[in-house]
């Protein structure tokens, strides 16, 4: 198939790349661009591992055509910390244990920022639970995930508080 | 909880591996890319059992983009290999199979190209002529005489059997007031790590191979290959930086190691082989699935007489761990109580079906649903309080398993008592709600060396430099389970240093010493023992240099704390450890202090060093028409002695308890004709957050003299108890007893629907 020129933002750095329009958008963060923080663990967009944020947004990176992100923003979980500083969501994982092979974590930290975007004060733990509902972990038994988006949730994390 | 009298162990800390998780920084070999590198792909049988006429793959070779195929005829050197190495008879796969296919899935050739998709199509062009053969996939069904034979030389496709017996068991059965007797049913559980099987294989001209792997087990990866591959073991680096996820599936040799190294040897190109999620599920392995006979006999007061077992584990095509899991079963069906006669067979049978081995809990989840259900029975038969028969007929400290092992630390009892007043407290619960409990206990790493490795079972070796800082070598594999951290604290704690100043490596079989990796529970004792021997070494030395630098009597002790150094019976006096180690250098000509420590278990029994226990108490909702259950709450009495690494305990008995949940009740895989009919995450269900309960740990008190700083096993034997807690649960919600295992909905309200017929048969 004819390759196409694909032009859209990822961690606030343009990029144009050719590729085949089947491409995935999980394989051209990978494979073209070399961003390997953004994992995938499956091929029927069940597990959430490739999950990263398109303008925003919470998107499982294997369920859309990287040409689908023509001039959209994306954020990888290389994105996430500014300059050798921690976003608060990355601290409160390390703080609470929520993660252990590490092989959802991207995915899951997408997730999590994307639904405290959105839900920036959750209103209850099953909440937080259905909004990372989308995400496989094999290892942690999600509840210390849980803990890490409350606590990020509740203000732990917020500048004047440190 | 006493006060923590350790300036390191059991306090919160990050991961040492964590900073590089939570960034994406961490490289796994999902994602290692190398110069140059090809990529496999699999050629797999499509039948359960048939002979391999013919492979023809001329048409593959003129794909544009195919290097190179192998197949197990041409390519390999055909050596049948196994985990149980002493035993050459069990050492049984091939892994590229050279004459015939025993499973669906099962290796028949492979491809090299420069691109994944290539490799894939030119699949398609390899023509394989194919003699199919009957096939059984069930046990019971294999056993008998007129079954196809899948092994030469394995009569009636037995492939395995164990016995464990102490005392008599018909005369004490005699003693018995009452008899009961239950048949079981345990199904497959898939490993479902997050990362598949992976590997990138280099070999290059020189003769030495270095491969990326995901494994558990770097040093029985660099024997294993060696012994296929026909290279020396220090030829080969297995290199394991970060692994996602293992549970056991990740210690044997498997199809992308074997393929991936058989092809870059044919090439002398790097070749990486990384398994969709499909080619997972259908080929790598799964728990073992088993069907139970209980018998037990006891006192009308609860006493416990004598239990006889009698199992059949679908071993599937090849023996892998197997062999262990049907030990260790019938070891673990007998726990935590004392029996005064008790009587196991095990019998191990090959079916045309995907092979079956070691999964968390190793056999202990299957014999744990099977025991612990029918002793709930029991008690209820006998009008007795469950768990007062539990803690009559427990493990306790100093007990001897007749001929098998020594309970050197239990803290079954007061686990017991902390289970029933969280009971108590539930109070009175709604209709269709109940609470169901399971005690259990595991073992801390295994005895036995049927791998026949020549090495100490686990190793360490520290270096210090200048600046104090200090290098952990381990043979100990990071899985996610945390064992780097573990072992960093154990190393900061003997050491006297803070945690920050200790750099982990692992995963690197050319930089570490041999260890026989992350299985049975084994690291936290028995790399912790090397670890802490070798910390306590390297901090002699330092000492040595103290005493003569500092020039008190010597009557005095000195000691090393969170990197102050000084006399133990006036801390105030003393050193900078920092400054130490300068000086001891300059003392040493210049030579960095090493320390070295080992660990190999001797004259502690049959299995294991020293076992945990705990006991698991759920609170379960049911809606018996749908058959959906609800767990409102989980809490585990828990005594794995010393605990470490606070957080890492915590997110080991919560994972544990996921998979638990999982293996009681949403995951079911069902094989027919041979073939997984559920190979993808859509229909393989897995727990997810909103059906996750919320956990609460109680940690008993207890320190195991075997154990560094008397720690022993955490994360591995709470896979046990879930399942017979749950099924406990709705047998009191509903009277139902599920004898099999996932409990699946459907199974509930069927089972619940012919109850309510039959009531309603009566009362007319």
């Amino acid at each position: 198939m004819e390759k196409k020129l694909l032009r859209f933002t990822v961690n606030e750095s343009p990029y144009e790349i050719y590729i085949n329009p089947k491409t995935l958008l999980v394989e051209a963060i990978r494979d073209h661009i070399g961003l390997t923080g953004t994992k995938r663990g499956c091929e029927t967009v069940s597990c959430g591992a490739c999950t990263v944020m398109v303008d925003g947004m919470a998107v499982k990176g294997c369920s859309v055509l990287a040409m689908q992100v023509e001039g959209k923003k994306v954020t990888t979980v290389e994105g996430l910390e500014k300059n050798g500083k921690l976003d608060p969501i990355q601290t409160a994982f390390l703080d609470e244990g929520a993660f252990q092979c590490g092989f959802c974590t991207s995915g899951m930290l997408m997730s999590a920022k994307a639904f405290l975007n959105e839900t920036p004060k959750p209103k209850d733990e099953m909440e937080i639970r259905r909004g990372m509902e989308g995400n496989l972990c094999r290892c942690t038994g999600y509840n210390a995930i849980i803990r890490a988006i409350d606590a990020v949730g509740k203000g732990k994390y917020r500048e004047d508080k440190r | 909880m006493s006060e923590n009298k350790y300036s390191v162990l059991n306090t919160r800390v990050h991961n040492v591996d964590g900073h590089a998780k939570v960034t994406g920084r961490a490289t796994y070999t999902f994602d290692v890319t190398l110069p140059g590198m090809l990529y496999g792909k699999i050629l797999r049988s499509p039948h359960p059992h048939a002979k391999i006429v013919s492979i023809d793959y001329s048409e593959a070779l003129k794909l544009p983009g195919v290097i190179t195929v192998v197949t197990g005829k041409e390519d390999t050197l055909g050596v049948r290999q196994g985990i149980w190495r002493r035993y050459k008879d069990l050492c049984d796969e091939a892994i590229l199979t050279v004459d015939k296919v025993r499973y669906i899935g099962e290796p028949v050739a492979a491809v090299a190209a420069v691109t994944e998709e290539i490799a894939e199509q030119a699949l398609d062009l390899i023509n394989v002529e194919y003699e199919v053969l009957p096939f059984v996939d069930d046990p019971m069904e294999a056993i008998k005489k007129e079954a196809p034979l899948i092994h030469e030389g394995f009569e009636r496709n037995v492939n395995v059997t164990r016995q464990i017996a102490w005392g008599d068991l018909e005369d004490v059965m005699e003693e018995a007031e009452y008899v009961r007797e239950d048949w079981f049913k345990l199904g497959g559980q898939h490993h479902m790590c997050m990362e598949t099987r992976a590997a990138v294989a280099n070999y290059t001209p020189d003769g030495k191979l270095t491969i990326y792997t995901s494994t558990q087990s770097a040093y029985y990866h660099q024997a294993l290959l060696a012994g296929v591959l026909g290279l020396r073991e220090g030829n080969i680096r297995v290199l394991a930086p970060y692994v996602g996820g293992g549970f056991g599936g990740k210690f044997e040799l498997d199809g992308a190691q074997f393929c991936a190294s058989i092809l870059s040897m044919k090439c002398c190109k790097p070749v990486k082989v990384i398994f969709s999620r499909e080619e997972d599920f259908i080929a790598s392995k799964r728990r073992t699935p088993m069907y139970y006979y209980v018998r037990t006999g006891v006192k009308k007061d609860g006493t416990f007489c004598a239990r006889e077992a009698k199992v059949f584990t679908n071993g599937g095509a090849y023996t892998g761990m197997g062999a262990t899991a049907l030990y260790l079963t019938g070891f673990f069906h007998s726990f935590p109580y004392r029996w005064k006669a008790y009587r196991y067979d095990g019998y191990r049978v090959y079916t045309n079906s995907l092979p079956s081995t070691s999964m968390r809990g190793f056999g202990a989840p299957q014999a744990m649903f099977c025991s612990e259900q029918q002793i709930e029975w029991i008690a209820n038969d006998l009008g007795l309080d469950p768990i007062e028969m539990r803690r009559k007929n427990g493990h306790y400290e100093g007990y001897e398993v007749p001929g098998q092992a020594t309970i050197a630390s239990c803290g079954l009892d007061e686990a017991l008592t902390k289970i029933q007043e969280w009971k108590k407290s539930k109070g009175k619960l709604p209709a269709n709600r109940a609470i169901g409990i399971s005690a259990a206990g595991f073992m801390s790493g295994g005895i036995f060396n049927w791998f026949d490795s020549p090495y100490s079972f686990s190793s360490a070796v520290i270096t210090i430099n200048h600046d104090g800082t200090v290098e952990l070598h381990v043979g100990a594999q990071e899985i996610g389970q945390g064992s780097s951290t573990t072992l960093a604290m154990i190393c900061a704690e003997a050491l006297g240093v803070k945690l920050e100043d200790v750099k982990v490596h692992m995963g690197d079989t050319d930089h570490s010493p041999a260890d026989l990796g992350a299985w049975g529970s084994r690291q936290t004792l028995m790399a912790g023992n090397a670890t802490k021997m070798a910390a306590q070494d390297a901090k002699r030395q330092l000492l040595e240099f103290a005493n003569a630098k500092l020039g008190f009597n010597i009557i005095y002790d000195l000691d090393i704390k969170q990197g102050w150094v000084y006399n133990v019976a006036r801390p105030e006096r003393g050193m900078s450890y920092y400054d130490l180690c300068k000086e001891a250098l300059r003392g040493k000509e210049g030579q960095r202090i090493i320390g070295r420590g080992f660990y190999t278990p001797r004259r502690k029994g049959m299995i294991s060093p020293a076992y945990s226990y705990m006991v698991q108490g759920l609170d379960v909702e049911i809606d018996p028409e749908t058959g959906y259950i609800k767990i409102h709450e989980s809490v585990t009495a828990h005594d794995c002695g010393q605990p470490i690494n606070t957080l890492g305990l915590i997110g080991q008995l919560e994972g544990a308890a996921s998979m638990a949940i999982g293996f009681g009740y949403y995951e079911y895989l069902p094989v027919e004709d041979g073939k997984i009919m559920n190979p993808n995450l859509v229909d393989y269900k897995l727990i997810r957050a909103p059906e996750m309960p919320a956990c609460q740990v109680i940690e008993i008190d207890t320190y195991e003299p075997e154990g560094p700083y008397g720690a022993k096993e955490a994360g591995e034997g709470l896979t046990n108890p879930h399942a017979a807690a749950l099924g406990n649960a709705i047998f009191y919600a509903t009277g139902l007893q599920m004898k099999e295992a996932p409990i699946r909905a459907e199974a509930i309200a069927k089972a619940w629907k012919e109850q309510q017929q039959k009531k309603n048969e009566k009362k007319k």
